[in-house]
């Protein structure tokens, strides 16, 4: 074992002199994602907040059919704006959000006491618009309830009868469960930064190598193969775990600069919930290391493992990608699919939830068990003369 | 001491070495000389284990590389066709990690490497990083790290590749100190002079097989020519390879 500590310590100290592993390994993405966050949140907020304070300039078609409405409209701080020539046109151009067309049958049918009208133009499929779409309905609804009411009461009867049901919430969310942008995010970034932590170092260590022409007088030294292999892995799990590490202290460092009331969230990552992460997410360290380490063995340079890695990068946001669009309840079978069971447990744990012992050793092991296959196959590669020599 | 026996190795269709034998004794300077493609590489990665033969036998000191890889490696310096060093390391850490991977002990790498600063006369360099070195300094680098553990048995693979004169001049100078020493020194070289002014025995090899094997006296002699060069032509009936 003295070769694999040797090739360890060697690797460990000629990769802390290089920038470039520096950089990519242990600044890149402790730097990158907090601020990506960070900035996220802001943009988010102070858009959702100028939507929310904007007043709705509202293009009205045939005002003069139900002034009343248009009169209680004003009241609540819509802008009327005058009849348009076009407006399924201004709404396709985007020009307006939304235009409100009150149809001429509109007059007779309030006074007969039926349901009277109204056409709401818009394109939904326009993110941006929701907004203010929602808002008009919910404007004319309230007025649709208003009246409503008064009617029954002009005929005596109590406006109560129209609810049989009352819907009273009781919310049983913690202020932590709330955090749901965090749960998707923070499990989805650091997955990311396992892998590219261990990136360069796979690279550099296997692939360089061999363009530098100095893997073949290293492999003459009476070391078994695979503790030289082993040895680079371990450094590149090092790096990958420091570069996780410093991304859950930067993580804690910018969180209180978050504009955290408008999402409802608390989100503090005590040293107990860092620690407790940094558990989880270990063994994909292990895993990023061996799965990268492999792959970058069969490149001839550093430029041909640099094509692969850009495919392997996706292969942490696939969990993430899943649970954003089709959010799931965790289950033990998941626990033992790597990835998707850090993911899981990594968003219980922001959750506030305790994270169950039963789960987390499966994780642990499942994802282990094949970052170790993994290794082992790449410890074995260059026992194959075809890959020490491809290349020279 | 190497023997190897009717030794072969092909890679898919080309075959890369068809059957060479040749010997090289303690004390002396063995060449392998050939043009460009003729095997020697191959042969040298075989005699270092580095690729397994596909027949024929190789002892080296009693010791069989399909078996006795480790062993073998322990016993041998290589200085090999690429020379990679690690650019972001001193000459001294280049060599140090060699001998550490050698099981050597802190003590025994540091005396080693003070000795061996001196016979290659490596003063000024030994602890700046490699980057930006001359062709002559990691040559020097990288004989040194083949050398920390003190081999019995040294193989270079075109060791004077890309050297100045007075960088070849050491060069031939420390490799007969080896001789002195009783070390069995092989080289491989396309190079004339070099097999001259060094080599007790010639091995010439073309496409894969040994063309003609002994001192330099007795390849003029077998010829019937008055130099070298004109021998070399000669025993492997062509110029080729000859002007790279």
């Amino acid at each position: 074992m003295n070769g694999l500590t040797t090739v360890f310590k060697k690797e460990v100290r000629e990769n802390i002199r290089d920038r470039r592993a520096l950089f990519n390994s242990l600044l890149l993405g402790p730097l990158l994602f907090p601020l990506l966050f960070v900035g996220m949140m802001w943009f988010l907020e102070s858009a959702e907040r100028e939507r929310a304070e904007k007043t709705l300039e509202l293009p009205v078609i045939g005002a003069e059919y139900a002034p009343s409405l248009i009169r209680f409209l004003e009241q609540q701080g819509t802008d009327i704006q005058p009849e348009p020539e076009n407006p399924e046109e201004l709404v396709l151009s985007q020009e307006v959000p939304v235009v409100l067309r009150i149809l001429p049958e509109y007059p007779d049918k309030w006074k007969e006491g039926l349901p009277a009208p109204v056409e709401v133009i818009s394109d939904p499929s326009r993110q941006e618009s929701s907004a203010s779409i929602r808002k008009l309905k919910g404007l004319i609804s309230g007025y649709g309830q208003q009246i409503g009411a008064l009617r029954l009461q002009l005929r005596g009867v109590s406006p109560q009868l129209m609810s049989p049901v009352m819907i009273k919430d009781v919310d049983l969310s913690t202020p932590k469960s709330r955090a749901i942008l965090a749960v998707i995010f923070l499990p989805y970034v650091l997955m990311i930064t396992a892998f590219t932590g261990a990136t360069h170092l796979a690279m550099d260590t296997t692939a360089g190598e061999k363009e530098r022409k100095s893997l073949e007088p290293l492999l003459i030294n009476p070391v078994p193969r695979w503790q030289i292999m082993t040895g680079k892995m371990i450094t590149t799990m090092v790096f990958a775990m420091a570069s996780l590490a410093l991304t859950l202290v930067s993580f804690r460092i910018v969180l209180p600069y978050m504009p955290v009331g408008a999402f409802g969230m608390d989100l503090t990552l005590g040293l107990e919930t860092l620690l407790k992460i940094l558990l989880i997410i270990s063994p994909v360290a292990i895993l990023a290391a061996a799965l990268l380490t492999l792959l970058a063995s069969f490149a001839k340079s550093y430029r041909e493992a640099q094509s692969y890695m850009g495919l392997v990068i996706l292969i942490p946001m696939i969990p993430s990608l899943i649970f954003m669009a089709n959010p799931i309840k965790a289950e033990t079978w998941m626990m033992g699919v790597p990835l998707f069971s850090q993911n899981l447990l990594i968003g219980e744990v922001i959750r506030g939830e305790s994270v169950v012992l039963p789960w987390y050793i499966l994780s642990v092991v499942s994802t282990l068990v094949i970052g170790l296959a993994l290794a082992a196959l790449a410890a074995n590669l260059y026992n194959r003369p075809k890959l020490i020599f491809s290349g020279s | 001491m190497i023997v190897v026996k009717n030794l072969r190795k092909s890679f898919g269709e080309v075959k890369a070495v068809n059957g060479i034998s040749f010997e090289a004794r303690d004390g002396e300077i063995t060449g392998l000389l050939g043009p460009n493609g003729a095997g020697k590489t191959t042969t040298l990665r075989m005699l270092y284990s580095l690729l397994p033969p596909d027949a024929g036998e190789i002892r080296i000191d009693g010791l069989d590389p399909t078996r006795d890889a480790m062993e073998i490696k322990r016993t041998l310096g290589v200085v090999p066709d690429s020379r990679g060093l690690y650019s972001r390391l001193t000459a001294r850490e280049n060599i140090a990690y060699f001998g550490e991977l050698h099981g050597m002990s802190k003590e025994a790498i540091r005396d080693r490497i003070a000795d061996l600063q001196v016979t290659l006369d490596m003063g000024d360099f030994m602890d700046r990083r490699t980057e930006g070195f001359s062709q002559g300094q990691r040559v020097k680098v990288a004989i040194a790290r083949a050398m920390v553990h003190e081999p019995q048995t040294v193989l270079m693979d075109e060791p004077s590749n890309g050297l100045d004169v007075m960088s070849t001049r050491a060069l031939r100078h420390y490799v007969r100190s080896l001789k002195d020493a009783g070390h069995s020194v092989v080289l491989s070289t396309h190079i004339m002079q070099e097999v001259a002014a060094l080599c007790d025995r010639i091995v010439i090899i073309a496409k894969g097989e040994v063309a003609a094997d002994g001192t330099a006296d007795e390849l003029l002699q077998r010829s019937g020519c008055d130099s070298l060069e004109d021998a070399f032509v000669k025993l492997i009936g062509s110029e080729e390879g000859l002007l790279a």
